[in-house]
């Protein structure tokens, strides 16, 4: 049972405040993406849950146990780095169950962890190998393994798949869900790949510069986007906006055409998603500049009232740059933002 | 150009160089060492072995070298740990530890004798505390330990710098994260220096190692100036074959005993520190 408590957390190098007042919570076994574009404070927020950085302010409690003072090894959790980390001195065997010496565990229990969790990872066949003989995906094998053999309460991922290719990335992405659902650990992966994000979170945490702006589903962040950031940051291609003039009473004026949304005065921001528009009758007119045929749908670059403007649309349709097309929402998929707070308006 | 010529062509001076300037006169003392008059003979061999201050001045020289590598290898590690670990003034601390290495082992050796000797600052030091009702004097025949030790000191203070500069850019080379690895997975900051830095410094181990050993077998002004004829050394022994008893053969033959036994330790730490294949970083 590893619950997560992360409370008032900020933490400055110098002048610049990497993390501002962080407030989070992280189930027992869940499975928490922290994801952000570089630079937003993910790391660090991890590395102050593992102890190897000290939060300037604020409380990390693990299983009720409050951990900020403790030193790593002393907070149950097992880390798999953004390179790995494989020892190069060490062979697999001695990588994987190096936790496990430091623990000072009988030999024949360090064998019988090392071998169930490379067999888990399936590099039971590497373990008289060194990080040299390997490849990169071997090696990132061999990261995961050396966590998992611990058995700890929490595992806390930095980036793991980033250095591998496109199509080992996917297929990594799969597996160690899968494996990781069978740990009954609770998990906490940092990355800035969206994909990676909403394939394998059960909540994702949006970060960006320094705060958690959302922490929700993945679906939940996708089609109701808490702040302007996160629309425009999940999804490719990010959501469109455009502003939107109130006409009193809910309706609202978005260039030209009129939609309800929110009764209120002062101005908003229109919000839709690219794969919720359809070509119709009625609807918003915009002018094509770019068309790209991706296969399953055509992704078209328009432009509505000088504002960039993308639709993905059928792979059917004809449209050739400059044409005028009009775009119908999706009625229940449209969003509202407040340009003064960048929060959703709902 | 062809390509690949051209490497070959670019180490062609200084091959020239190494041959002209060491090859050849290695050639010319090697065969002074196996011919006297005319003919191959291993007679000078025999001499050298045979002479009663060989057994006592190689027994002195792998002794000296026994005590001294082993504080510096210490020492240069302990030191560039440290070095390591900070943030600010780290090249000041680095250029004021390396000072000593721009100072002769003669110049050296006479610092040394400065403070030992019965004139020098530490008796002087000691007769002003009280410590001492006279001056002593410490590098006389009948204190041996005292002046080993006194050679010693000069050696470890004189080269252990060397040791340090290869070993702080070898610490430099490892990764971060691989410490950060042992700490989450339970290694003790001792723990972190043996399991990860000693392994994974190994080459620059190798590296500093053999120069420190060759080099201690070399030793021979910092002995002249503190020892004298007290402390018999191999070196002496050549400079005292080739410029007192005027016997060029005979040092030629124990220079090559010194190179033989410097050979012999570098395979040593070669083989012992070795890093297997795949292993290294």
């Amino acid at each position: 049972m590893a619950v997560i408590e992360i409370k008032n957390v900020a933490k400055t190098f110098g002048a610049y405040t990497a993390l501002h007042d962080i407030n989070l919570t992280i189930a027992d076994q869940e499975f928490m993406v922290l994801l952000g574009a570089s630079g937003c404070g993910k790391t660090t927020l991890l590395r102050i849950i593992a102890g190897l950085e000290t939060a300037s302010t604020g409380e990390v409690w693990i299983g009720g146990r409050r951990v900020d003072h403790l030193a790593p090894k002393d907070r149950g959790i097992a880390m798999v780095f953004q390179n790995y980390a494989v020892f190069p001195h060490l062979t697999v065997f001695e990588n994987i169950g190096f936790g496990l010496r430091m623990q000072k565990l009988p030999n024949d229990e360090v064998r019988r962890r090392v071998e169930r969790t490379a067999g888990l990872m399936q590099i039971d066949q590497l373990l008289k190998r060194y990080s040299g003989e390997l490849s990169g995906g071997q090696r990132q094998r061999v990261a995961v393994a050396r966590a998992l053999a611990m058995e700890p309460d929490v595992i806390l991922m930095d980036e793991p798949l980033s250095n591998l290719d496109a199509l080992l990335r996917m297929e990594m992405r799969a597996e160690l869900k899968g494996v990781l659902a069978e740990s009954n650990t609770t998990a906490i992966y940092v990355t800035h790949d969206q994909v990676e994000a909403m394939s394998m979170a059960d909540r994702i945490s949006v970060m960006h510069k320094g705060e958690i702006v959302q922490a929700a589903t993945p679906l939940e962040v996708y089609r109701n986007p808490a702040a302007e950031f996160v629309a425009g940051f999940i999804g490719n291609p990010p959501m469109n906006f455009l502003p939107a003039t109130s006409q009193g009473g809910g309706k609202w004026a978005v260039a030209g055409e009129l939609f309800d949304g929110p009764d209120r005065s002062a101005p908003l921001k229109f919000a839709i998603r690219p794969e919720d528009l359809r070509p119709a009758e009625q609807g918003l007119t915009a002018t094509a500049k770019v068309i790209e045929p991706l296969g399953a749908h055509l992704l078209v670059t328009c432009e509505i009232d000088g504002e960039i403007f993308r639709a993905i649309l059928d792979s059917d349709m004809t449209v050739r740059p400059g044409d005028r097309i009009t775009l119908a929402p999706q009625p229940d998929r449209i969003r509202w933002f407040d340009p003064e707070t960048t929060l959703s308006a709902v | 150009m062809n390509a690949r010529l051209l490497p070959y062509l670019l180490i062609l001076p200084v091959t020239l160089f190494l041959c002209v300037f060491f090859l050849y006169p290695f050639l010319l003392v090697s065969k002074q060492a196996f011919t006297q008059g005319a003919g191959f003979t291993l007679e000078n061999f025999r001499d050298v072995a045979s002479h009663w201050k060989f057994p006592i001045s190689l027994k002195n020289t792998l002794l000296l070298a026994a005590v001294v590598v082993p504080v510096q290898l210490a020492l240069a590690l302990l030191m560039a740990t440290m070095v390591n670990r900070m943030e600010k003034g780290r090249d000041l601390v680095l250029y004021v530890w390396t000072i000593p290495l721009g100072i002769s082992d003669l110049a050296a050796g006479i610092i040394w004798l400065a403070i030992f000797e019965q004139s020098g600052f530490l008796n002087s030091m000691m007769t002003g505390l009280g410590l001492a009702e006279q001056p002593m004097n410490f590098l006389s025949y009948q204190s041996p330990l005292m002046v080993f030790t006194a050679i010693a000191l000069a050696e470890i203070w004189r080269a252990t710098a060397i040791m340090l500069v290869i070993l702080v850019a070898g610490i430099g080379l490892i990764p971060k994260e691989y410490y950060e690895a042992a700490e989450v997975f339970g290694a003790s900051p001792w723990q972190r220096f043996l399991r990860v830095t000693l392994p994974l410094l190994r080459p620059s181990l190798q590296t500093a190692l053999i120069l420190r050993v060759v080099l201690a077998f070399e030793v021979f002004a910092v002995v002249a100036a503190l020892g004298g004829t007290l402390f018999p050394v191999l070196m002496g022994e050549i400079y005292s074959y080739q410029f007192d008893l005027q016997n060029s053969n005979g040092a030629a033959a124990l220079a090559l005993v010194v190179l033989g036994i410097s050979i012999a330790f570098t395979l040593v730490i070669l083989r012992v520190l070795r890093v297997p294949k795949g292993a290294t970083i």
